[in-house]
């Protein structure tokens, strides 16, 4: 996982990668959770690119995540999701909480 | 329908047996010639599975999980996950979309990502003695072409 942070725009993206289970969630909630406290972005853009599993966990990280950057008036995008996990999200209806950009479409800029 | 071949293991509650339960039931898979979709559905239903055994039916404590996974002769996979936790009082409430006992961090979309990847999910629970959880999904592969 590695997090970038647009100074200007206060966009915060963080690149995940690998698999998401509950196994690995707890680390990386507590990794971007300490960044975003840290940062106070604007926007937080969760990166799926390079996942390649994901299960009911990752979308509880989305869900969490975005609580938390509603309560700090902010804003939660995730992006580039590959066509395999699309399917979770959109049972998840995720895109009610915010925008989400498949692989395929370019992604979020 | 006529049982072709099994398999059983079983293993500690640890969370980082997820991705092994997950990984070991869906090699046992392939051998029905399921597309990459097919295998990614049964890997996510079985990892929600297992992760209900270590988070809800163990919690804090720890215990033995239980899989055994059958192959019949038209190309269906059925998968058994069996805990000996706490079992879950109300089943139906349970396997609501959104329903989670625990809150937090959790969707409640465990069950609603087994219904929608698998054809057929069926639960069996006891309070105090455990639950198990049965998946099942007819792979399109190989088989069609033999009948
Ligand atoms: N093996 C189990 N033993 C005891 N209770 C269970 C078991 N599996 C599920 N449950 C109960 O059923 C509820 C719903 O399970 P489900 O997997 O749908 O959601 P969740 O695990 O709470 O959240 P998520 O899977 O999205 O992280 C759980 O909150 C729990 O109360
Ligand atoms: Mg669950």
């Amino acid at each position: 996982m590695e997090i970038r942070f647009d100074q200007k725009s206060k966009a915060m993206r963080v690149m995940l990668d690998g698999e998401i289970d509950h196994h690995c969630a707890l680390d990386t909630r507590i990794e971007i959770d300490s960044q975003i406290k840290q940062l106070q972005p604007k926007r937080l853009i969760l990166d799926y690119g390079e996942v390649t599993f994901m299960d009911s966990s990752g979308i509880g990280l989305i869900m969490g995540r975005h609580r938390l950057m509603q309560s700090l008036g902010g804003t939660i995008e995730v992006a580039n999701v590959p066509d395999r996990l699309y399917k979770v999200i959109k049972l998840a209806g995720i895109e009610k909480l915010g925008k989400v950009s498949t692989a395929g479409n370019g992604g979020i800029k | 329908m006529k049982a072709i071949n099994s398999m059983s293991m079983s293993f500690e509650s640890r969370s980082v047996n997820e991705g092994f339960a997950r990984v070991t039931v869906s090699s046992f898979a392939a051998q029905l010639d399921p597309t990459l979709e097919e295998l990614s559905d049964v890997k996510t239903a079985v990892s929600e599975a297992v992760t209900n055994c270590i988070v809800h039916a163990y919690g804090n404590s720890s215990g033995k999980i239980y899989i055994y996974a059958c192959i019949y002769d038209n190309g269906t996979i059925r998968i058994r996950i069996k805990d000996r936790g706490c079992g879950i009082e109300d089943v139906k409430r349970a396997m609501q979309p959104l329903y989670s006992s625990l809150g937090g961090e959790r969707a409640g979309l465990g069950f609603a990502v087994m219904e929608s990847f698998m054809d057929k999910v069926k639960v069996r629970s006891t309070v105090g003695k455990g639950t198990s959880v049965t998946l099942e999904k007819r792979i399109s592969g190989k088989f069609e072409n033999e009948n």
